[in-house]
């Protein structure tokens, strides 16, 4: 989605993946030590001795190293970039707090340096997995959308432009049999890039239908719970292909 | 939010207009008391539950001497802007303000707070006054005489406190809120700290601080670069707590609801869920920080209380709808049932078994194991015990700090190990550690 809008707005995308532990120096900015460690070197060589000219000079823009967060603030040429922070959930919570300057002034502190602020703020993008729940203060800072598994028609559209060389029939069967599939009491439902996988592993099998024996062997593609398989497997998906076909 | 208590200040100017307040005395007749009186005030808010200490009484004489003490909603508002820190606060701190500076003589006026709080019974005493009640008679000031017929009313809120349902949760006193907070702050579960990612500086860590070295080496003017070090940061996991409140817990539930709020106000990451015949996910009704507000909340949300139990359909919605969203970093869980399940304990062992991979530990607590020689023999029991790394048996509680006590024990490193295996093996080293016999 952050692609889409990156490339409809013809702006620049930055992405920053979440993770746990994710930091301010992978996030935001880092020194370049070594940089700084030989420029210290050098002014020591040529006997600079004002400790606090040396100390400016180290802390400059020359040896930060601009990191996501602070290259979105930055001004682009082609307008303010579309910020995607991904799957924000996989973070811990004093990240979090920290997007909180971010997201409401789109300002960032630098000690060393100061306050770095956004001429044009960025079009941010947050996406969350629910694998823990964000908290409200940065859900205020956001619009809230939620996105739930498409609709027979627009599925099919998607997977119609995802995977042209699939045809009509094959997509519509595909789709049918994964709507179908949600309707059950699976664990894990399949999602919208099951759908897509799916449909490329059977084209890259050489099928342009479906069939009870492919199904079998290929559920592992919409399925990642051995229990959900063995709920599906045999007769199951043979009773939904029939359907659906 | 102060709009909201501005009725509360015109009721308070109030008396001073109406007949029923008497003769107004202007509040400088206090004079050199004035100190003594704040003083006062401020030991029946701290006992009331109010964070107060010695520094806000000089604060509030501060704040005393830049109003116009003679106009109550200043006086009002001048030590509420003092003594009020959290939001919650403010209605204890409006009531103890009523009842300590109303301007009968105060012994009275807490006499007729609490007849009229005995005598109403339609209009339940709120929580408040109760507490208020008690911390004013544990101070307790005034003739010695009405000191007794204090006491006699006290005695009176506390049988209608008995007579009060189960379910009304008893408000908890304010001796039962420290002991709840001590004990859950000497709580310590059988989990290790895990590592994070974040760093801490560390002089015997193990890793270069690269950003303190510089900022060293610039200290030393460039001449040596004097490494500085850090290591990991360790932090709890977060909790899940799984509690059963139907008909056979019923005897527990009020203290295990104290203990559950107590325990999601003390540490960040703990998600409560309470199930009987079904799952409720009651996390943010025990934010609240006032225990007895907050049990209230749950009382309306809550509607399978002494109920049966459907305990293999609890786990399994929690792990259909829960347990991707709260077990996600590393969490423990804590599961608090007697293990008596109406369902005969179907579907109990598949649910079990995928809440048991789904976290990183998983605690049974069984508080209702009353027979020394208890042989785990209901269905339930036997669908959960293969599932669980570590099993607490308890014969009978009965207080939170022996709650706290039993989670706390900590298991011995064989058991660790055993308990860190998946699936059976694991389920029945700790089955042979933790039953009796």
């Amino acid at each position: 989605m952050g692609k889409v809008l990156a490339t409809g707005l013809s702006r620049r995308l930055i992405r920053l993946q979440c993770y746990e532990g994710l930091d301010v120096s992978s996030a935001v900015y880092e020194w370049n030590y070594a940089r700084q460690m030989i420029e210290i070197r050098i002014a020591e060589a040529s006997g600079v001795t004002d400790r606090e000219r040396l100390e400016s000079d180290v802390f400059s823009d020359e040896f930060l190293i601009h990191r996501p967060l602070l290259q979105a603030l930055q001004p682009h040429p082609e307008g303010p970039p579309v910020l995607l922070i991904d799957e924000l959930d996989r973070t811990d919570e004093p990240f979090e707090a920290f997007l909180l300057e971010l997201l409401s002034d789109f300002q960032i502190t630098v000690p060393e340096v100061g306050t770095i602020k956004a001429e044009e703020p960025p079009v941010v993008i947050i996406t969350s997995n629910r694998t823990r729940e964000i908290h409200d203060a940065l859900k205020r800072r956001c619009f809230y959308h939620w996105i739930d598994y498409p609709t027979r028609e627009r599925e099919t559209e998607i997977v119609a432009v995802r995977v042209p060389e699939a045809g009509e029939e094959f997509t519509r069967q595909v789709v049918a049999f994964v709507q179908r599939l949600r309707q059950e009491d699976l664990f894990k439902l399949p999602g919208l890039a099951e759908s897509i996988d799916w449909t490329r592993a059977l084209l890259t099998l050489g099928r342009s239908s479906l069939d009870a024996d492919v199904v079998n062997d290929t559920l592992g593609v919409l399925l990642k719970y051995e229990d959900d398989l063995a709920r599906v497997r045999g007769e199951p998906a043979l009773a939904i292909l029939q359907e659906v076909v | 939010m102060v709009s909201r208590r501005w009725p509360f200040c015109k009721k308070l100017s109030d008396p001073t207009e109406s007949s029923e307040g008497g003769p107004t005395r202007e509040r400088p007749a206090w004079g050199e008391q004035l100190t003594e009186r704040v003083t006062d005030f401020a030991r029946l808010l701290r006992r009331a539950g109010l964070p107060t200490g010695p520094g806000d009484v000089r604060n509030a004489m501060g704040a005393l001497s830049t109003v116009n003490g003679t106009r109550p909603d200043e006086f009002y508002w001048a030590l509420q802007a003092v003594f009020v820190r959290r939001g919650e606060h403010r209605p204890t701190f409006y009531e103890a303000f009523k009842l300590f500076w109303s301007d009968r003589p105060p012994p009275n006026a807490v006499l007729d707070e609490l007849l009229s709080l005995s005598k109403v019974p339609v209009q339940a005493p709120t929580p408040l006054r109760r507490r208020l009640a008690e911390a004013w008679a544990e101070g307790g000031s005034g003739a010695d005489s009405e000191r007794g017929s204090v006491e006699v009313d006290m005695r009176m809120t506390y049988s209608e406190r008995e007579a009060l349902s189960q379910k009304d949760f008893e408000q908890m006193s304010v001796a039962e809120i420290e002991a709840a907070r001590e004990a859950i702050a000497r709580m310590r579960l059988p989990v290790r700290d895990l590592p994070t990612r974040r760093r801490r500086p560390n002089a015997t860590g193990s890793e270069v601080d690269l950003r303190a070295t510089l900022r060293a080496t610039l200290r030393a003017g460039g001449a040596s670069i004097p490494l500085k070090w850090r290591t990991r940061r360790r932090r709890p996991p977060a909790l899940v707590a799984l509690c059963d409140i139907s008909g056979s817990m019923s005897g527990y539930t009020r203290m295990l609801l104290h203990f559950l709020h107590a325990l999601t106000n003390d540490r960040d990451r703990v998600h409560t869920f309470l199930f009987g015949t079904r799952l409720t996910n009651v996390t943010r009704h025990l934010r609240h920080r006032d225990g007895d507000v907050a049990l209230e909340r749950l009382q309306n949300v809550v509607e399978d209380w002494d109920g049966g139990t459907r305990i293999g359909a609890c786990i399994e919605e929690f792990n259909h709808t829960w347990s991707r969203r709260v077990l996600g970093q590393g969490a423990v869980v804590l599961l608090i049932t007697d293990g008596l399940d109406r369902e005969g304990g179907e579907g109990l062992g598949a649910a079990m078994d995928r809440l048991h991979r789904s976290c990183r530990r998983l605690i049974w607590l069984n508080p209702l194991l009353r027979y020394e020689a208890f042989q785990p023999e209901a269905q339930g029991i036997q669908a959960i015990l293969p599932h669980v790394d570590d099993f607490r048996p308890v014969h009978s509680l009965n207080s939170l700090r022996e709650l706290a006590q039993v989670l706390s024990v900590q298991p011995t490193p064989a058991r660790r190990g055993a308990g860190a295996t998946i699936g059976t093996s694991g389920g029945e080293a700790e089955e042979g550690t933790a039953l009796p016999g």
